[in-house]
């Protein structure tokens, strides 16, 4: 982001995805979650926050994450997610749809 | 599960929606929260703090516009800013209710007023007539009046443009008496060819048209007759089986054929002003033809002819038929299109009035202006502190369109209700001679005028100030209190430009107005050749057949002998057409005199006994009137009006000359010349035959000049004809004010609506320079204060604030006068007896606006006045 690097073009509902899976650790707040997902992805993924805010906006109100104010660790007020069991669900059966997406492309490009 | 779900989602949803606001605050403190994090972060590998948190914000890029990406995620953007922009009005408005009920005061009541002329526009100028195909409808008249039945017939025979012609009666319109079942009643019907309604198209609503053998009779005993369908509805209470009975009129019975549909308003087009009850079929023969022009002629063109080439066909024909029949009246043939003949007269003035009411409604939109620039200074902090939050210059410019619009569709609300009580009031002006006045009401049309008026409003008001928010959106607001800023000083010079256009405006209405009505008073200082005041008439067409001329003469004694007779008579008189009703006119030549057919000259004729000029006082210029004793017996005599006097023997006494009437009649007396046509125009040639040496006319009028008011009369006069005919109705008195009442009223209208008009303008006007003065003086106080502390006296200051009051008001009188010059010219037929450029009126017009603007000034002037200078320099 920002950096000229090309953004890694991710399949549609990707963020989504990543973001449920990420608050399986546990309840995080937005600025963790975009940590997060650029340690695990060894700097490879970025998240644009442009991008972030209006997933995680999405995600609530479609019932999967819950909100909740508490203390940051720098004891500034954040916004901290937790996994709902709707959103563990929705998780599980986009994880499946990916696996099968990916497993698709990998034996197209024969990479399988 | 699954329903579950969705619901959950929808609360959340509504709950997303509900809480709008507090949501969109919410996501900016979390946004906050992260470019601290991600400050924080570049601070621990090294940066500074402060590179660390311009970077963090550079890398996070617009925050506001984030967000709102954010927020476009569960509603359309842009439905979501009108609601909020509506809902902030609407919060807005109840907390200002003053201010909101003012606009919606003053909206309402131009607005309301716009829509009422609009519906009278579209009535009377847009609407089709309501006949049939009504484009190809056409006016014939014979230069202004009416057409001899041969002449008619001839047209009719001959013609190859239209596809017919038919007529109805100009003359012997009038009452009938209606006995039998029931009381007696006066009705008011007019004779009309067999083909009239075919040819516009009208169906009996039940029963049928009249046959042609209904049409062959004599014209004084109609066989049948068709009714209209208010009189239907009033005296048969919409009873279908009075089809086929017979009624007793003017004691002969006459079968009803059939009863008209409700949208037939017969009198609505042709006759403004005379409900008519009943059609009755007109024979077309020797003896109507006899009567002269009596005939109001319209025609259907053939498909492809147009009025042009029918004119010049007729012109052609009227030549031909002249010279073939050189014993009929001459036609010089003027066509019109139906609907250019039947509102044209009032054309000129729908137009001045949609145009007053366009300026009433700018002046309106200038003055909500002002009103709102006022409201938006004390919400200068409001609108700086959204300018800051991050509002985008266009935001806050819809906010305020919104608000305005808002506004305007509220006071629109309030202008339909009026809109319907002026409409309603309009349509019961049935006394008013204004063709198809009946028909305005607020239909879809008028609808859809209001709401677009409603909204052009509220643009047109709120843009300036909208337009204005800019310069607080600068900031400067926030920092000092814009005194002495050069946005305000801006400010004050739009609402300074707003207050001169208003007063420009409501001069020009002022004027304008005021040369109407100065139009109005000479009309009615109009000398008519008769004196209106205290002369009440009477149709008296006797009951029974005057069979002979003996017996005419001795009704007509017995009847004067008994009116003259009651208490408080000055004079009576019978007479057979009243001024400014129907007209009929005959050739008329002295004798010895020859001229060529189309300069023939033509008199109106009028038949009255002795004891008319006297009670309807018209004067006499010399020789003598009727007496008792211009008889059958004695020799046949006439008397003429000025201007046919001097249009037969120019230069030569009248009196005793003879004109080629009946054989020769030997002129008696000259009398002055009576408007009978119009107030404003001035009479043309008239003849007054002895009614005791005629049985040519179709009516007889009594017509007394009384001290007893009306109603007192009527009993009287009931008790003394009694005897001679019991069956007479005497309920219905016309009084010739009446006449003349109805004769200007159209008039009338114009100058009424006008008026009101322009004093609504001046109300605006001064009510802009009262809140423009004080707005400036509230402004000021501090300013003031210290002028006072340094010893200004308050007369000083008084006098400061009022000469800038008056200067505003001066520019705006030049720049209104100036318009005023260029544009009274337009008023032209409207105007009478005074010049577009009458002094008096500008003077007065002038006069009165500085007046009222020095009022309006000289109120927050005496406020300023009595600031107390400590107070005011402590206050903030």
């Amino acid at each position: 982001m920002g950096t000229g690097k090309p953004k890694a073009d991710l399949l549609p509902g990707t963020l989504d995805m990543m973001v449920l899976k990420i608050l399986t650790r546990g309840h995080l707040h937005g600025y963790a979650i975009a940590q997060l997902i650029q340690q695990l992805s060894d700097d490879l993924l970025r998240v644009e926050e442009g991008s972030l805010y209006p997933a995680l906006q999405r995600l609530e109100l479609n019932g999967w994450i819950e909100g909740e104010w508490g203390q940051s660790a720098s004891n500034r007020r954040a916004r901290f997610y937790t996994l709902t069991p709707d959103g563990r669900k929705h998780l599980n059966a986009e994880a499946t749809r990916y696996r099968q997406v990916t497993g698709a492309v990998a034996r197209i490009m024969g990479f399988a | 599960m699954r329903f579950g779900t969705s619901w959950k989602r929808f609360r959340l949803r509504l709950r997303y929606l509900a809480r709008h606001s507090e949501r969109q605050r919410l996501l900016w403190e979390e946004m906050d929260f992260h470019i601290e994090s991600m400050a924080q972060d570049l601070a621990g590998r090294g940066m500074s703090e402060q590179d660390a948190r311009a970077a963090a914000h550079r890398k996070f890029g617009n925050m506001t516009q984030k967000s709102e990406e954010a927020r476009a995620t569960w509603i359309a953007q842009w439905m979501s800013d009108a609601g909020q922009d509506l809902k902030h009005s609407f919060r807005g408005m109840r907390r200002n209710a003053g201010f909101t009920t003012f606009v919606i005061l003053i909206a309402g009541l131009g607005i309301g007023a716009s829509s009422t002329i609009f519906s009278v526009v579209n009535a009377l100028l847009l609407r089709p007539l309501p006949f049939r195909d009504p484009e190809s409808l056409v006016w014939i008249a014979n230069q202004e009046w009416s057409t001899q039945v041969g002449v008619y017939l001839d047209l009719r025979e001959r013609n190859k443009s239209f596809s017919n012609l038919a007529g109805f009666a100009g003359y012997g319109v009038g009452d009938s008496a209606l006995t039998g079942t029931g009381e007696p009643e006066r009705l008011t019907s007019v004779p009309v060819t067999q083909n009239f309604f075919t040819l516009l198209g009208v169906q009996p609503a039940i029963g049928r048209s009249f046959t042609v053998e209904e049409c062959q009779g004599r014209f004084s005993t109609p066989p049948a007759a068709l009714l209209s369908h208010g009189f239907w509805q009033r005296r048969f209470a919409s009873d279908p089986a009075v089809v086929g009975r017979k009624l007793t009129l003017n004691n002969k019975p006459v079968m009803v054929v059939g009863v008209l549909p409700a949208s037939f308003d017969f009198a609505s087009v042709f006759a403004p002003g005379t409900p008519v009850d009943l059609f009755i079929p007109w024979p077309l023969t020797d003896e109507t033809n006899r009567h002269g022009n009596t005939m109001k002629t319209i025609g259907r063109l053939r498909p492809g002819a147009t009025a042009q080439s029918a004119q010049a066909e007729f012109t052609l024909l009227a030549k031909q038929i002249g010279s073939q029949h050189p014993e009929w009246n001459g036609i010089m043939p003027r066509l019109s299109p139906l609907n250019r003949h039947v509102s044209g007269r009032v054309s000129p003035a729908l137009m001045i009035l949609a145009c007053a009411v366009g300026v009433l409604m700018l002046i309106v939109c200038a003055n909500l202006s002002n009103l709102q620039l006022a409201r938006l200074g004390a919400r200068q902090k409001e609108m700086a502190m959204r300018a800051a939050l991050g509002a985008g210059r266009l935001r806050l410019l819809r906010q305020m369109l919104t608000e305005s619009v808002a506004l305007s569709c509220c006071g629109a609300a309030l202008g339909l209700v009026l809109a319907v009580a002026g409409t309603r009031a309009i349509a019961h002006l049935d006394t008013f001679n204004i063709p198809l006045l009946a028909s305005v009401r607020l239909d879809g049309e008028a609808l859809g005028f209001t709401l677009l008026a409603a909204v052009l409003t509220g643009v047109l008001f709120g843009l300036l100030p909208a337009l204005q928010v800019r310069s607080f959106a600068a900031g400067e607001v926030l920092k000092d209190g814009s005194r002495g800023s050069s946005a305000g000083r801006r400010q004050a010079w739009v609402r300074n430009g707003l207050v001169v256009s208003e007063i420009a405006f409501a001069c020009t209405l002022l004027v304008g107005a005021g040369l109407v009505m100065r139009s109005f008073l000479r009309v009615l200082d109009v000398d008519p050749g008769f004196q209106p005041e205290g002369v009440a008439a009477l149709r008296i067409n006797p009951s029974f057949r005057l069979s002979s001329l003996a017996r005419q003469n001795s009704y007509v004694d017995e009847v004067l002998q008994r009116t003259r007779s009651l208490p408080g008579m000055r004079a009576a008189g019978l007479t057979d057409v009243l001024p400014l009703r129907d007209d009929r006119a005959w050739q008329v030549s002295g004798k010895g005199q020859v001229y060529p057919k189309d300069r023939h000259p033509e008199s109106f004729v009028r038949v009255v006994s002795d004891g008319y000029f006297e009670s309807a006082g018209i004067r006499l210029q010399s020789g003598r009137g009727f007496t008792e004793r211009d008889r059958a017996s004695s020799e046949p005599v006439v008397i003429v009006n000025e201007t046919l006097a001097r249009t037969l023997w120019p230069g030569q006494s009248a009196v005793g000359q003879i004109m080629t009437q009946d054989g020769g009649r030997r002129v008696v007396g000259v009398v002055a010349d009576v408007r009978h046509e119009a107030l404003e125009k001035v009479g043309g040639s008239e003849m007054y035959l002895p009614m005791r040496q005629t049985g040519d006319y179709s009516a007889m009028n009594l017509v007394m000049r009384t001290v007893l008011p009306p109603e007192r009369l009527a009993a009287g006069v009931r008790a003394a004809l009694n005897p001679i005919d019991p069956n007479l109705p005497v309920r219905d008195f016309t009084t010739l004010q009446e006449l003349v009442d109805k004769a200007v009223s159209p008039r009338r209208f114009l100058v009424l609506l006008l008026a009101g008009f322009a004093g609504f303008a001046l109300l605006l006007a001064s009510l802009g320079i009262y809140a423009v003065i004080s707005y400036s003086v509230n402004q000021r106080v501090q300013e003031i204060g210290i002028r006072m502390a340094l010893g200004a006296s308050a007369t000083n200051l008084q006098s400061r604030i009022l000469l800038h009051t008056l200067g505003l008001a001066a520019l705006g009188l030049a720049l209104g006068m100036a318009a005023s010059r260029a544009l009274t010219g337009t008023l032209g037929s409207l105007l009478f007896g005074v010049t577009s450029g009458d002094p008096i009126t500008f003077i007065g017009m002038g006069t009165l606006l500085i007046a009222v603007a020095a009022v309006a000034g000289y109120f927050p002037a005496r406020r300023a006045s009595r600031i107390d200078p400590m107070v005011a320099l402590r206050a903030s």
